[in-house]
């Protein structure tokens, strides 16, 4: 199905199933610890055997001999694989680092031999056992150091948001020069982990020269294509399963280590292997969200209206990676006439940088909503009102694109009432309970929709009974419901009445789980396929189809009313089909919107910062189940509270390397950082986007929420820091005297 | 993980004999801490004496009107025992200030004194760290510092002894009780238990090879508000950034040690008489020797002020 026209009357309009807030399908399997995740998967080949990743001790040089022997010759060991003794292999979609093979060490923890034993503990015990001699190289390690030394960025980027590297409308440098009120700050954001409960792990089995690997990835299509190119061998001989993935968050949309190295430890061994990656791996093996340096300039009128705005961010990657597109939500989130964006590139030799949760707008909105707070002080401006002053239903580079829906006002508007914002002190540092300096802050919130591609399998059995077949994944967000509500409103079944799978290669291709657009993409496909089985359910019991009414499990033309099964009762009918989405997004701009309102407390003696409420009202097209949405916003307000107050991959610039690697040391909110949490949705759709009228939501709760924490501190305490994630000791120094 | 050998004794001395009498031997109680270290090779005993089984695991009264402290009694036990929440609440308040509800479940009281440092290169194999290797340097020093000692450190070592009930127990003036392998007592004042680094960063205690602590020994109670202050990144399951444990009265007069800045809980009795003087008298003094990196730097302040919120609790 192309989806080239704004989508009209269609049955998923009927909410039957869809939109009702509905508790996960899989739920009880999560709930009850019956859901296998990869490394679990005991059941699904017999004789698994334990690869242990050993990871480069240094950061950069060559490895001139590995020294195995001993540890070949350790209890239970089947199988040393070394980089050495393997050609490098090519990188699969997105890889910027080489993930195995050659003499040439890029990053630290880059993996160098996997060892496979009996037993895990066996395994691991060998792995210390290797020794590994290394060639140093110089390096280097530090974001600041290398700022001036970075490069524009050329063309369009492939990460996060995409976009072009430099983007210039009207005069900037003009328009600022003779602005009455103007702002220029420089501000940093830190290296961050995604830091998900399961890590990367795969079971790898070969039969003869096919291979299936039972594995925690988003991105199955792209998984499968990369694999089969990394090891060698003709993707129909490649098959990939991952019906349960324990967060991603960015971190598992491209293959990594585990996946590679238990199907060549599997290879050598002869037996199936199974591979996790520690922790330390986590953070330094695989991918994290870049630093930033970001420099935002604004120029307004007395009263207000922006009359140029300029954000450059500078980031750092390995040669050949991409940048942090932290510029991308400036080009499209205020008016102004004047306008300038442009992002650099500092060759780092970093463990590499790619997407996490909302690549781009995550440190972006960090940095540009305090620059609007910022800015709203200088012209003794409400920054709500500052907001609504510059709002724009264009796109301020293309003024005759307009946006499909954009609701940001009413977001602020609903978000200020609902909040209490009107009670708010403007002056800092005036409020206190107890303890605590009281304050409160707010930033808007931004996020692409993005779509893309995606394919499903529906089909109905005799009983009445539909199964949807999908690769799409379900990473902790709720695919499996939202599909099966989608597949119950088309065919007129109740939700039990369906049964989705979901992650199998074997299975039609899907958009897969990322930037927000796997709800929207996938749905739309699973709509796609039952408009076709509706038609073949249509044809079977000779109903003309546009007649055709698919409710209460029956399918009702004119007076006549047949059980849906019937039309299977002679067997199984099948339909596939994908939604493809032609060109709307080109002559509209699609985005979701939100605003953030978030009250901190700042200790007054110690400078710790706690959280003491916080409110996100967002407006997302249709929202498909209310229930699940909420869980993605406010699991996505609660990663930016991490990111404005405590994650932060810490760099050791002379070694290179994260140093903090574990959850020990790279700290993320727990429980008792987190206060009530109050999500508010739009009652909107948007017709624009998809047959089903909805856009992405995964990532919209992050989006922003880092900076109202910020200037929630600003407005307790008076004092703006820059540098995030701003931690105590960045106020000690400037905290008033406490009596 | 490397191979060992394991046993369970019958007692205390026996137990002692079995650690000496073998190279490489440890105890092992909650193990909330060993097998961590043991997993990541950073610890590798060949022979583990297991010291459950030895009681030791009640909290008895030792007139006049002192404590006594097995060894084995876990940490959630300590926290909510009567005795202790009523006469040495500095104690119950340092131990629910750490870790989480389940590994203080499992952790001994033992046990948590002999908790290892949380340096981030002591867990990281590939890097040089004296305290794990000795003679292979520290990248600390010139590395990720935020969280290590401004006080009591060398140049060979950085690293903080980590915990909150020690803290706690060097403020109350607690002593430690060992056997040995011959069933010698000994007992060690808690101030004298942890090492400082100097040469010897391996080195973590007092304690000599097989020599089992059986106990931990509280004096009478001392009077006043018993305050634990602990300050962190988030709001719990954190190590201290810096700590304070502190027995205040309301005209400010009492005594304070400090966590989260030293290889050992962090006190200074001669500075305490400036207590009514306010924190900043205090802690000028308490740190008077401190060599802070250029990231830790801050604790400084941030003791002082976190002395100043007990004083101010204390004095409320």
């Amino acid at each position: 199905m192309k989806f080239d026209q704004p989508a009209g009357q269609n049955p998923i309009d009927q909410l039957k199933v869809v939109g009702k807030a509905t508790d996960r399908i899989d739920g009880k399997y999560k709930t009850t610890g019956t859901a296998a995740y990869a490394y679990e998967r005991h059941d699904v080949v017999a004789n698994q055997a334990y690869g242990y990743v050993l990871g480069a001790g240094i950061a950069r040089g060559r490895i001139g001999a590995m020294h195995v022997d001993e540890a070949k010759a350790a209890p239970g060991v089947l199988a040393v694989v070394t980089t050495l003794e393997t050609p490098r292999l090519e990188r699969g979609k997105m890889n910027t680092a080489y993930l195995f093979g050659g003499d040439r060490v890029q990053h630290y923890h880059q993996a160098v031999a996997v060892v496979v034993a009996e037993t895990f503990e066996q395994a691991r015990a060998a792995a210390f056992l290797v020794r590994v001699d290394y060639l140093p190289e110089d390096g280097k390690y530090d974001l600041a150091a290398e700022a001036s030394a970075a490069k524009p960025v050329p063309a369009d980027s492939q990460e996060g948001s995409g976009g072009a590297g430099e983007e210039r409308v009207g005069d900037f440098e003009g328009a600022f020069a003779e602005a009455p009120v103007t702002l220029d700050e420089t501000y940093s954001t830190a290296d961050e982990s995604h830091a998900m409960m399961e890590p990367h792990a795969t079971i790898a089995a070969w039969d003869g020269d096919k291979v299936t690997l039972w594995t925690s990835n988003q991105m199955i299509a792209w998984g499968h294509g990369s694999l089969a190119k990394i090891l060698g061998v003709p993707k129909e001989n490649v098959r990939l399963d991952a019906p349960f993935v324990g967060g991603g968050f960015g971190g598992k949309l491209f293959v990594r280590a585990d996946a590679v190295l238990a199907a060549l430890g599997a290879k050598a061994a002869g037996r199936p292997v199974k591979v996790a990656l520690t922790r330390p791996l986590i953070a330094n093996n695989t991918t994290h969200r870049p630093a930033t340096i970001q420099r935002v300039r604004i120029g307004a009128t007395k009263d207000g209206t922006i009359t140029a705005i300029a954000h450059e961010s500078t980031s750092g990657n390995l040669p050949d990676g991409s940048p942090e597109t932290a510029v991308n939500q400036t080009r499209m989130l205020y008016a102004g006439a004047n306008r300038l964006t442009a992002m650099k590139l500092a060759q780092l030799d970093l463990p590499e940088g790619n997407a996490m949760r909302a690549p781009g707008e995550a440190p972006g909105l960090m940095v540009l909503e305090v620059a609007m707070d910022e800015m709203a002080e200088k012209l003794g401006m409400d920054p709500v009102e500052f907001r609504l002053r510059n709002d724009t239903q264009v796109d301020p580079n293309k003024p005759d694109r307009r946006f499909s829906h954009r609701d940001l006002v009413g977001c602020l508007n609903l978000g200020s009432k609902k909040f209490g914002w009107a009670k708010r002190n403007p002056t800092p540092g005036r409020v206190r309970d107890g303890q605590w300096l009281v304050g409160v802050g707010m930033a808007s919130a931004y996020r692409d929709n993005m779509s893309l591609k995606s394919g499903a399998r529906v089909r109905l059995d005799g009983r009445g009974m539909v199964t949807v077949e999908t690769d799409m994944t379900d990473v902790g967000t709720g695919s499996y419901t939202i599909i099966a509500q989608t597949a119950a409103e088309m065919m007129g079944l109740p939700l039990d009445n369906v049964v989705v799978r979901l992650g199998d290669s074997d299975f039609p291709v899907s958009s897969g789980s990322g930037g927000q657009f796997g709800a929207n993409s996938s749905t739309s496909g699973v709509y796609a396929a039952c408009v076709k089985l509706r038609e073949a359910v249509a044809q079977r019991l000779g109903i003309n189809s546009a007649d055709a009414v698919f409710a209460d499990g029956e399918v009702r033309s004119g007076n006549r009313a047949v059980p849906l099964g019937e039309a299977a009762a002679e067997g199984d009918l099948t339909a596939e089909d994908a939604i493809e989405f032609g060109d709307l997004s080109k002559q509209y701009q699609l985005s979701t919107f939100g605003a953030h309102f978030v009250e901190v407390g700042v200790d007054v003696h110690t400078a710790e910062i706690r959280v003491r409420r916080m409110l996100a009202v967002c407006a997302a097209g249709r929202i498909l189940n209310p229930k699940s949405a909420r869980n993605q916003v406010i699991g996505g307000m609660t990663m930016g509270t991490g990111a404005a107050l405590m994650e932060e991959l810490a760099v050791d610039t002379k070694r290179g390397f994260f140093a903090n690697h574990d959850l020990a040391g790279y700290e993320v909110p727990v429980h008792a950082d987190i206060p009530h949490q109050e999500v508010i949705f739009l009652d909107e759709v948007d017709p624009i986007s998809s047959p089903m009228k909805a856009k992405g939501v995964g990532e919209l709760g992050i989006c922003g929420v880092g900076a109202a924490v910020a200037n929630a501190v600003y407005n307790a305490t008076g004092i703006r820091v820059r540098d995030y994630p701003i931690t105590l000791d960045k106020l000690l120094d400037r905290m008033p005297e406490a009596a | 993980m490397k191979s060992f050998t394991y046993e369970r004794p019958g007692t205390p001395a026996e137990a002692a004999a079995a650690v000496a009498a073998k190279p490489n031997a440890k105890f092992i109680a909650g193990g909330t801490n060993l097998l961590d270290l043991m997993k990541l090779q950073i610890e590798t005993p060949t022979h583990l004496v297991d010291v459950n089984g030895l009681g030791l695991d009640r909290v008895e009264p030792t007139p006049p009107a002192c404590a006594r402290i097995g060894a084995l009694v876990r940490n959630t036990d300590l926290a909510a025992d009567p005795r202790v929440r009523t006469d040495y609440g500095v104690l119950s308040r340092a131990l629910l200030a750490g870790a989480s509800g389940q590994l203080r479940n499992k952790a001994t009281t033992a046990g948590n004194l002999l908790q290892r440092t949380r340096c981030p290169y002591f867990y990281d194999t590939a890097q040089a760290c004296n305290k794990r290797q000795p003679g292979s340097g520290c990248s600390a020093l010139d590395g990720v510092s935020r969280q290590l000692a401004v006080i009591g450190a060398s140049e060979t070592c950085i690293a903080t002894h980590p915990g909150d009930m020690a803290v706690a127990m060097r403020v109350l003036d607690a002593t430690v009780e060992t056997v040995d392998a011959k069933g010698t007592e000994r007992r060690i004042p808690v101030a004298e238990f942890h090492r400082l680094p100097g040469d010897t960063p391996n080195v973590d205690t007092t304690l000599k090879t097989g020599e089992l602590i059986t106990a931990v020994t509280l004096p009478k109670p001392v009077a006043g508000m018993h305050i634990y202050r602990k300050v962190r990144d988030r709001a719990s399951y954190a190590y201290a950034l810096v700590s304070v444990a502190a027995i205040l009265g309301k005209d400010g007069t009492g005594r304070v040690a400090f966590g989260g800045v030293a290889p050992r809980p962090w006190r200074v009795e001669a500075a305490e008489v400036d207590l009514p003087k306010g924190a900043k008298a205090v802690t000028d003094m308490v740190f008077a020797e401190a060599n802070p990196t250029r990231d830790n730097a801050y604790k400084l302040k941030l003791a002082e002020r976190a002395l100043t919120a007990a004083i101010n609790q204390a004095r409320a």
